[in-house]
Formats: structure tokens, C-alpha cells, sequence
């Protein structure tokens, strides 16, 4: 078995910009352009929805051999449509590896497609390469703190659920053969209705401020917020907080950075106070240029991401910090 | 009326740490264990449907582990479960989500629940794979990131909204009995009371074999696995620039690097 099987992921339209990253990563598990023409070594990209057509044009990228529109009856994802697609797909095209991102859709469905067809399975997988002929994934373990490399004995077919934002979107434009695949239909036992924008009556937008000052776990007691707000409207810093803080119901769920809140898409400084830097929080903010981490714990994965790091207390620092301002 | 819970006893690093002789764990010395936070949500979840319901409802959890595991499982009889059933055997060593899947299906088909919890994934292992891997061997359906749910014990079908990248939530419906996995944030977990931590320590935790299960060595442990760990190091991190001094010193430096930023942003 050979080849690469990256399945696209869309949504209300929309294909995910992670889909793109995928086609990076086979490619990069293709390895050496010689090995890249040996025949079967090929990299196809499926697009399961409604109006597959809707997605080609923008997946007609270099290192793309082959396109596979894959019409179904389910609008958006849905976890029996995809099980059977993709599964149609792997009876069919028997790739060795397949590239999904590791993403809400992802974990409806890829672990039990590999329960079922006894594949490989490796998920958040940052990086994935041939280590004299055995696929080697590599992922984190205990909060980040160690990398994991996994292999798959007696598998002859992977499936791997790629971190966003780990591989670079191809930028040169090719022209894959574009076929149609017929997958089978499916009765689903679930069926999504509508989809909910999160709203609330506060008015800050995470996504356009340019300097943010993030409160997590840290802080302790929610009769702590009130202080750091006051350092955010004194230093001039839209306050911002990690999931726990929102969970909690301290500060509202349009303040939260991370995957499943906002990405600080404007933000040029960002201090992060009492943030361990949970991998769902990073994928918010690790991009940001200037990161400044403040934390009592030197361990914290935070320290990975920051520029500036300052071990110590969160309290004494905001103190001292407050009185220059 | 059941509902089963996939609990796991999950383990934090210590802040100094060592990779095993072997190089495919940490030493387990520097281990902290505890129930995984997810856990803690689903457990809730089933604790608050069982109190809204009018009929009897058990709760039940289950966790595929060796004995020190018993810590988490009586943290949860304290905070509300009816059982707790822990699933161990040496063969089991080594397990993946998957092989850790395929027993606690074995483990729902001998409890026949109404629904089955699961966390969305676990702290230390992040594999988020499961609970929906423990569907598929149950042949169920299934859905992962419910962040809020509607659902009456022994109801045909339940509503929840499942929480997409982005602040996008998505209103679902599902057929049950199914797998459900847990997002964090779906209710407030309650602490467990001196007086119910008291009569969960002298509560059992059944405990069951390989055997009373109808399993095979073969289909647990490395060889029932889809992955293997090969080796686990510790990274090369991208290092911050640490400010050093007191409190005071370190404070006047966040000051410079905030005007810094303030007079390009001028």
C-alpha cells in the first residue's frame, strides 16, 4: 500500500484553511522529490460535502496529484457520513497514510473509522516522517512537557490527525487529475440543525486588539479579576482570559483566546499572566510577535511560545507593575 | 435507567522529572495522579440528569486501570456516582485509546446503560479518541465536544450543542443510547462534601478480569493497539528571554517593553 489520502475538512462553505496544511504534510511525508514519482506514491485530496465542486478550484495546488469530489447528502459534517465515506475511500484507493486535522469534526469519527478498519492511529501529530521505512508520528504528552513518537506495527494503513497550524499552505498552484467517487449512502443517526454564533452582551472584539493581557488559572479566586482589569485599562491592554477563567463564568466567553474562543488575530504584544499555555490556548495567540509569559511555575509550556518570560508571582509583579502606570 | 462514565486516573509531571531506563515514559516517581479534568465534567453531567429525573437513574464509572486508580473512582462515589467498576489485567499494559476502547465497550455491553460519557480527551495523553473508538466497538452513535445537553434517562433521542473551533457551536441531535464525549465547561462540578468523601472511602470498587469480560490477552495491550510508543523525550523549547531581579526590577522592564510597543503603535 502507498500513497497519501488527505481528507479535506469544510464547513458552511467554507473550506478550513488547516486543509490546505494537510496537503503540506503528505507531501512532507512523501519525502525526497525522487521517491515523489515512484509509482503509487501519489498525494489525493478527498472533499466530502453536498457540493464538492464548490472546493476544487481551491485545492488545485502543487503536490496534489488527484482530486476526489465525494458527493453526500449530509449539508455539513456529520459522524455516520464520514465514517462511510472515508472508509469507502480507504477500501478503495488502500492508501498508506491518511491526513485529517485534528479538529471538533475529526474527533467525531476518526478514532472509531480506526476501530473499525483496524488503521494505525496517531491524533494531534505535529510531525510525521519515514524513519528507515517506519512511519514515525510525533505528538505531545504531559502538558507538552515531552514530545511522543509513536509507530504503528503490523498497520498498512495510518491514519494521522494533524495539529493546525504546524505545516505551511502550499503557495504554487497545480493541476490534479479531478475525479468523482461515489460513496455509499448513509443513514445517519444524528443529525446536526443549526449552527450558533457565540454572542454575548460584551461589546470587545479579541480579534482586533492589538494589545492584550490574558488572566488564567493563576489568578486563583475570581475576586482576583477586578485587579487585573484595572492593570489592563491602566497599561492600556484589552483583557483577555483562557478557558478555566471563562468556564468559570469570571469573564465572558468573547474574552477567551484559544481554539475553541478567539484567535488574536491584530495582537502585536501579548502578556500572558498566570497562563500555563495549554496547547488549545497557544493555537490562539502563539503566532502573536511579542509575547511576554508571567507565571510561578518554570515549567510552564508557555515558556516555549514567549519572547520575554518573568518567573514569579502573578500578584506582586501586577503590584509593582501598576504603580509604573 | 444507567448511565455509564469512561473515567481515567491521569498523570501530571512533576516540576523536575525523568524519562524512564527504557525512554518510553517518565519515571513513574515523578507522576502526580488525579482524576482527569474532563472526567470531572461528565460525571457532573450524569449526576445533574440523574437528580432532574423523575425515575431511578444509577450512575456508573468505569475506568480501564490498575488499582491505584482507585483514588480517582472514590473521588467520583464522592461526588455522586452509585458504582464504580475498575477493568484491570497485566495483559492490559501498554494499551492504546483503542485497545482502552475495546474493554470498556465489553464493560457497556455487561452494564447495558441507557448512555455512555466520555471526557473529550484526556490531560496527560490528549489522544481525544476513546470514547468515540469505545461507539464504534458498541456499534452506537456518537458525538464529541457536547458543551451543553438536553437529555431525559431512557429518552430515544437527545439534543445537545457541540463546541466547533472558533466560538461556533452546533445544535445536534442525536438517536441513544450513544457515546457522548464531555467538553470542559458544560456544567460547574461540584466539590465532594467530608461527609460523602467519608462514606465513598468505605464504598468497593468492583473489579474485573480479562476474563469476565470475554477478552483475549490479543486484543489488549500492545498487541490489541493501533499505536506504540517508541520513544518520549524531552523537547528542545523555544527558550523566553527571562527577565530577571525582584519583583520591582522585572515590573519596570514589562513597563519598557509595553511603551516600546506603545510608541511603534504611536
Amino acid at each position: 500500500m502507498s500513497g497519501v489520502l488527505v481528507i479535506a475538512e469544510q464547513r458552511r462553505g467554507e473550506l478550513r484553511p488547516v486543509s490546505l496544511e494537510l496537503i503540506s504534510a503528505a507531501r512532507a511525508l512523501q519525502g525526497a522529490e525522487g521517491l515523489r514519482s515512484a509509482e503509487g506514491n501519489t498525494v489525493t485530496v478527498a472533499v466530502i460535502a453536498r457540493s464538492p465542486e464548490l472546493f476544487l478550484d481551491s485545492l488545485k495546488l502543487a503536490g496534489v496529484d488527484e482530486i476526489l469530489a465525494v458527493k453526500v447528502a449530509a449539508a455539513e459534517f456529520d459522524p455516520d457520513t464520514f465514517e462511510t465515506a472515508v472508509g469507502a475511500l480507504i477500501e478503495a484507493r488502500k492508501p498508506g497514510v491518511v491526513l485529517v486535522a485534528h479538529s471538533v469534526d475529526s474527533f467525531g469519527y476518526a478514532a472509531a473509522l480506526a476501530a473499525k478498519l483496524d488503521l494505525g492511529l496517531a491524533t494531534d501529530v505535529f510531525k510525521a516522517e519515514r524513519i528507515d521505512g517506519t512511519l514515525v508520528a510525533t505528538r505531545g504528552g504531559y502538558g507538552q512537557k515531552v514530545n511522543v513518537e509513536v509507530d504503528f506495527p503490523g498497520r498498512s494503513t495510518v491514519l494521522l490527525a494533524i495539529r493546525a497550524n504546524t505545516f505551511k499552505p502550499p503557495d504554487q498552484p497545480g493541476a490534479p487529475r479531478i475525479s468523482e467517487f461515489a460513496a455509499p449512502a448513509t443513514a445517519s443517526r444524528s443529525g446536526g440543525r443549526d449552527f450558533i454564533e457565540l454572542s454575548s452582551n460584551d461589546d470587545v472584539d479579541m480579534t482586533a486588539a492589538e494589545f492584550i493581557l490574558t488572566i488564567g488559572r493563576g489568578i486563583g479566586e475570581e475576586t482576583n479579576v477586578a485587579q487585573f482589569k484595572e492593570l489592563a485599562d491602566a497599561v492600556g491592554a484589552t483583557l483577555g482570559c483562557s478557558r478555566p477563567i471563562a468556564d468559570a463564568g469570571w469573564l465572558p466567553k468573547s474574552r477567551q483566546v484559544g481554539q475553541s474562543g478567539k484567535t488574536a488575530s491584530a495582537c502585536k504584544l501579548y502578556i500572558a499572566m498566570g497562563v500555563s499555555g495549554a496547547i488549545q490556548h497557544l493555537a490562539g495567540m502563539k503566532h502573536v510577535s511579542t509575547i511576554v509569559a508571567v507565571n510561578s511555575d518554570a515549567g510552564a509550556s508557555i515558556f516555549g511560545v514567549a519572547k520575554y518570560g518573568v518567573v514569579g508571582d502573578i500578584f506582586e509583579i501586577a503590584e509593582e507593575l501598576r504603580r509604573l502606570f | 435507567m444507567k448511565i455509564l462514565i469512561a473515567v481515567k486516573q491521569v498523570a501530571a509531571l512533576d516540576e523536575d522529572f525523568e524519562i524512564r531506563e527504557d525512554g518510553r515514559d517518565v519515571e513513574a516517581e515523578f507522576l502526580i495522579r488525579d482524576l482527569n479534568e474532563w472526567d470531572d465534567y461528565s460525571l457532573e453531567e450524569a449526576v445533574k440528569i440523574k437528580e432532574a429525573s423523575s425515575g431511578p437513574v444509577e450512575v456508573v464509572v468505569v475506568s480501564v486501570a490498575p488499582e491505584e486508580a482507585d483514588e480517582a473512582l472514590r473521588k467520583c462515589l464522592a461526588k455522586g456516582a452509585d458504582r464504580a467498576l475498575r477493568i484491570w489485567d497485566d495483559a492490559m499494559e501498554g494499551s492504546d485509546p483503542i485497545a482502552i476502547a475495546r474493554v470498556l465497550a465489553a464493560a457497556a455491553k455487561a452494564e447495558a446503560p441507557d448512555m455512555l460519557f466520555a471526557g473529550v480527551q484526556s490531560s496527560d495523553q490528549t489522544f481525544a479518541s476513546t470514547g468515540i473508538a469505545t461507539a464504534a466497538f458498541l456499534g452506537w452513535p456518537h458525538a464529541a465536544v457536547v458543551s451543553s445537553l438536553d437529555y431525559a434517562p431512557g429518552a430515544k433521542s437527545a439534543v445537545f450543542r457541540r463546541e466547533l473551533e472558533g466560538g461556533l457551536l452546533q445544535e445536534v441531535e442525536i438517536q441513544c443510547p450513544a457515546v457522548l464525549t464531555i467538553q470542559l465547561g458544560i456544567n460547574t462540578p461540584r466539590y465532594a462534601s467530608l461527609r460523602s468523601i467519608k462514606q465513598a472511602a468505605a464504598k468497593p470498587v468492583e473489579v474485573k478480569t480479562l476474563a469476565d469480560l470475554k477478552l483475549s490477552a490479543g486484543e489488549v495491550g500492545e498487541s490489541g493497539s493501533h499505536s506504540r510508543i517508541r520513544r518520549m523525550y524531552i523537547p528542545d523549547k523555544g527558550q523566553a528571554q527571562l527577565i530577571e531581579g525582584d519583583a520591582a526590577a522585572k515590573a519596570r522592564r514589562l513597563a519598557e517593553i509595553i511603551r516600546e510597543f506603545k510608541g511603534d503603535a504611536a
